[in-house]
């Protein structure tokens, strides 16, 4: 077992990585999990937002307002990404399952090798004030960077839950998600909220993309390792609940940090955790922990 | 008969070629087209035939890479026993997750097999014996006669391994192993109330996949002369397996073959002339405008590009 400090010094940095965590997967609890899209290209297109971060810091910008400002164009391009994929395949009904995942499988693999073309395969990272520094509580050192995605992470969530329970619209998207016929009976049209949906989901990816690259450097190959975590904390969340990816979202990020931690184990056992958990939880409660 | 008959064919050109040509990089690119041939017709048999996209190639391939080496390093075991064990190991690997996580639908099995690779990936990373994440440099045994070069012999027995493969394919389509794959596609509820064993065909269909995909895998340390985990478990190979058949079509055993006999020449053609990085872009966009504006396939657009013509 492990001493109790080394325990204690797990779980708080779990925490604070759970909620990053948390983060990152809030998009994709919202086109996936809400809105069925297999949308395999999520960590893609986060790591892509990283890259956009990376850009605007270099400009002199702080990589949390550059997040915030690339929302914007993440909006409009999750919307044009939705509606081709509808076209291309929730229009022609059925058969999309097999191709509708390859087709976001070969949009990650445009995106990471366009990143690949246009930065090299160097990681990246970024500058700012409270990166680098840190906090110290007698032994413990909190780096001041995990605990600014801490902070943003806290917010972004509270915020989207608050606008899905609370805003017209984004009863609109719940609605979608659970009953999209007596939508379109009420003469609603699911298509564009959906779309809508689609939009947010990726405008908060932008913002994870710039958390991404301000907790440590960012390579363009870095979603394949992140497809894992999110549909992990996605799937154990329950598809769509906030509470849910939360929770999980900490779940992972607990156990994460007290595998890296732990001395039998270590860094090179890391990556496993969030897929065992997600093989554990597809075998014994596909429904998640907060199922719809 | 006629397929048989060009089976035959082609075998006895691989070999004469293997006799004939001396230049050896034809047998390197050739050997690398031959592989994706056949893990192109192994993905097909799951992904084709019963519509379950399996992203967890990289793990049946690399387990069957692992298996070659390892025993190669502890026993010396000759390349035929290798891959034999190799077609085991991934074959059980196969069995059992397919039992575990074939009652899962859609994206649900696609990300569960894609957990599979990483949790091989880690494994093998952390196993010492087997070289750990730095490796295993292997010497490779002289050539067994009449092979003059290795790579000869080994561009011989991948030429083997992927008409197997083929035929194998061929004879669950046709066989009624492949009809009750088909209805599962088509809609799994109607298969399983017409008295498909639903489950038990697609755990089938994964352990021989598997199989096979492991087979393939068994000769890459040899090839190579090293192996290490994280291109022996790169998702590349998904990538590859999975893109062939969408590109030639999925419905029929063919489809795999003509996909990947193009997309690797063309990738062997990408990576030696423009760079590594240019060859996965052309895969990815490939398979995107497959996906969207060709759901059939080259196949698919022959069939339509023919009726035209008898009419």
């Amino acid at each position: 077992m492990l001493p109790l400090d080394l325990l204690f010094e797990g779980v708080l940095f779990g925490i604070l990585l759970g909620a990053f965590y948390a983060a990152v997967s809030m998009g994709l609890s919202v086109s996936f999990g809400l809105l069925d899209v297999p949308h395999v290209a999520h960590p893609a297109i986060m790591v892509f937002g990283s890259y956009c971060t990376f850009v605007l810091a270099r400009m002199g910008l702080d990589p949390i307002v550059a997040g915030v400002l690339l929302m914007a164009p993440f909006f409009l391009l999750g919307m044009l990404v939705y509606r081709f994929y509808y076209e291309a395949f929730e229009r022609r009904g059925a058969e999309a399952g097999v191709r509708g995942i390859a087709f976001f499988f070969g949009l990650a693999l445009i995106i990471e090798v366009g990143l690949i073309l246009a930065f090299g395969v160097d990681q990246r990272l970024v500058e700012a004030a409270y990166i680098g520094q840190s906090l110290r509580f007698g032994d413990i050192r909190i780096p001041m960077r995990t605990l600014a995605v801490f902070g943003v992470a806290v917010v972004l969530t509270v915020l989207l839950s608050l606008y899905l329970a609370k805003t017209f619209t984004g009863r609109a998207i719940k609605a979608v998600a659970q009953d999209e016929p007596a939508l379109r009976l009420m003469g609603a049209d699911p298509v564009r909220i959906k779309q809508w949906a689609f939009g947010i989901a990726t405008a908060v990816s932008a913002l994870a993309g710039a958390m991404l690259i301000i907790i440590g450097p960012v390579e363009p190959a870095m979603d394949r390792l992140y497809i894992g975590r999110t549909f992990a904390v996605v799937v154990l969340g329950g598809l769509g609940s906030m509470t849910g990816t939360i929770a999980a979202g900490l779940i992972l990020g607990i156990s994460e940090s007290i595998v890296l931690i732990h001395p039998a184990l270590g860094a090179s056992w890391a990556p496993a955790v969030s897929f065992a958990l997600l093989l554990l939880v597809l075998a014994i409660r596909p429904q998640g922990l907060f199922g719809r | 008969m006629k397929f048989w008959a060009s089976l035959v064919v082609v075998l006895a050109l691989v070999v004469a070629a293997a006799f004939t040509v001396k230049n050896e990089f034809v047998f390197y690119a050739g050997y690398t087209v031959l592989l994706y041939v056949v893990l192109a017709t192994a993905w097909n048999i799951l992904g084709g035939y019963a519509g379950y996209v399996n992203f967890g190639t990289p793990a049946f391939f690399g387990l069957g890479a692992y298996t070659g080496a390892v025993l190669y390093k502890a026993f010396a075991l000759p390349l035929g026993l290798q891959i034999a064990a190799a077609a085991l190991m991934s074959g059980l690997l196969g069995l059992f997750a397919g039992a575990l996580t074939l009652r899962l639908r859609g994206i649900f099995f696609a990300i569960a097999t894609i957990a599979l690779v990483v949790i091989m990936e880690t494994a093998f990373i952390n196993w010492r014996y087997a070289g750990g994440a730095t490796g295993l440099q292997l010497l490779r045994p002289p050539p067994t006669a009449p092979f003059e070069s290795y790579i000869k012999m080994l561009f011989v027995v991948m030429a083997a391994m992927a008409l197997g493969a083929v035929a194998l394919a061929r004879y669950i389509q046709d066989s009624w192993i492949g009809r009750g794959l088909r209805a599962i596609r088509d809609s799994e509820e109607a298969a399983e109330c017409s008295g498909v064993p639903t489950l038990r065909l697609k755990v089938f269909a994964c352990t021989v996949s598997g199989a096979l995909m492991g087979a393939a895998g068994a000769p890459m340390p040899m090839y190579l002369q090293y192996i290490e985990p994280s291109s022996t478990f790169n998702l590349n190979y998904a990538v590859g397996a999975l893109a062939s058949p969408m590109i030639g079509g999925t419905g029929h055993w063919l489809g795999p073959v003509i996909g990947a006999l193009l997309l690797s020449s063309l990738q062997q053609y990408v990576t030696v002339t423009i760079s590594n990085e240019m060859n996965v872009l052309v895969v990815g966009v490939l398979l995107v405008v497959f996906v969207v504006a060709a759901p059939e396939g080259i196949l698919g657009l022959a069939k339509k590009v023919g009726a035209r013509w008898k009419r």
